[in-house]
C-alpha cells in the first residue's frame, strides 16, 4: 500500500519536474527543476530496494552533474529567453509514432521475458552494497577500470578545452594589458 | 493495489517521451544537455526496476555503467561548448552549421 502511494507520488513529481525542464523558457528554472526531478529518481532506487544506486544517483546527478552545469550557464548568457525550434509537423508525428511503438514493446516485453532466468542472482542474507560489490569486482572488474579511465580521459579533456588562459587573472592586470589582450583577440578572429 | 514491473516501464517509457520532446524542440545547447539526461536517467529506471523484478543484479551494473558514461559525456560536453561560446558568442543549434554542403 505505502509503496504504491509513494510510486505515484514520485512520479507525478518526477514527470511534472521534467515537463517543466523541457518547456521553459528560463534556462535557470529548467536547471533547478532538472535537479529536482533527479533526486526525485532516486526515491524510485530507494523503493527498488538498490540503495547504493540511489545514493550514487543523488550524489553523481545533483551533487557534480548539476555543480557542472551551474558553472556552465556562468559562461553563456542565461538572463535572455531562450529561443525555440518552429514545430515541424512530419517530426512530430515521427516522434509519436515512435513513443506510441516504444510503449507497445515495452508493455509486452515482460510477457516475452518471462522465462528468462537470473544471470547473477542476489545472494540471500547480504545488502545491497555488500552484494554490488561483490559483482562489481568480480565479474564486471574489466568495464569498471575501462570507465576508470574513460573518467580520466573526460577530465583531462574537460581541463584541456576549458582551460584557456586560465594562467592569466584580470584582475591583477591593468588596464591598458586588458585592451591589448583584447585587440590581439579580435586580430586572431579575423585572421582564423 | 500492488506496484509491478509494468508499472515501472511505463513511467520510463513516458520520462523518455518527455525527453525525446525536449530533444526535438530545443535549439539552445545547453538546454539539449537537460533533455539527454532526462533520457539517460529514464533508462536508468527501467534498469533497476528490471533487477529488481528478476531478482538480478545485472540491471545494476548497466545502470551504474551509465551514471559514469553521463558525468563524462557532461565534462567533455560542457567543455566544447565553452570553447565554442568563447569563439561565436552564442550556443544555437542554427548556428552550427559549417559543416553543410
Amino acid at each position: 500500500m505505502f509503496e504504491a502511494i509513494a510510486f505515484y507520488l514520485f512520479a507525478f513529481l518526477t514527470i511534472s519536474m521534467f515537463y517543466i525542464a523541457v518547456t521553459t523558457s528560463q534556462a535557470l528554472y529548467a536547471l533547478s527543476s532538472l535537479a529536482a526531478g533527479m533526486i526525485f529518481i532516486s526515491a524510485f532506487f530507494f523503493i527498488l530496494g538498490a540503495d547504493f544506486l540511489g545514493a550514487v544517483q543523488i550524489v553523481v546527478y545533483s551533487g557534480a552533474v548539476m555543480a557542472l552545469y551551474a558553472f556552465g550557464m556562468m559562461f553563456f548568457d542565461t538572463t535572455r529567453d531562450v529561443k525555440e525550434k518552429q514545430g515541424n509537423k512530419a517530426i512530430i508525428l515521427g516522434l509519436s509514432v515512435i513513443s506510441a511503438a516504444l510503449i507497445v514493446v515495452i508493455v509486452s516485453a515482460p510477457i516475452i521475458g518471462s522465462n528468462i532466468e537470473a544471470l547473477y542472482p542476489m545472494t540471500e542474507g547480504a545488502g545491497n552494497v555488500k552484494e554490488v560489490g561483490m559483482v562489481l569486482f568480480t565479474k564486471y572488474l574489466v568495464p569498471f577500470e575501462v570507465a576508470a579511465v574513460m573518467l580520466l580521459v573526460a577530465m583531462i579533456a574537460g581541463i584541456v578545452l576549458a582551460g584557456k588562459k586560465m594562467d592569466l587573472s584580470l584582475t591583477l592586470m591593468n588596464e591598458q594589458e586588458i585592451l591589448k589582450m583584447r585587440e590581439e583577440d579580435k586580430n586572431k578572429k579575423v585572421l582564423s | 493495489m500492488e506496484i509491478g514491473l509494468n508499472h515501472y516501464l511505463v513511467l520510463s517509457t513516458i520520462l523518455f517521451a518527455i525527453g525525446l520532446v525536449g530533444v526535438m524542440r530545443r535549439k539552445n545547447l545547453l538546454m539539449l544537455f537537460f533533455a539527454t539526461e532526462i533520457l539517460l536517467n529514464s533508462v536508468n529506471i527501467s534498469f533497476a526496476a528490471i533487477s529488481h523484478y528478476y531478482g538480478d543484479l545485472t540491471g545494476q551494473m548497466l545502470a551504474f555503467f551509465v551514471i559514469a558514461i553521463a558525468a563524462s559525456e557532461v565534462a567533455v560536453g560542457l567543455g566544447l561548448l565553452i570553447v565554442w561560446h568563447k569563439k561565436h558568442n552564442n550556443i544555437d543549434l542554427d548556428s552550427m552549421s559549417t559543416m553543410r554542403g
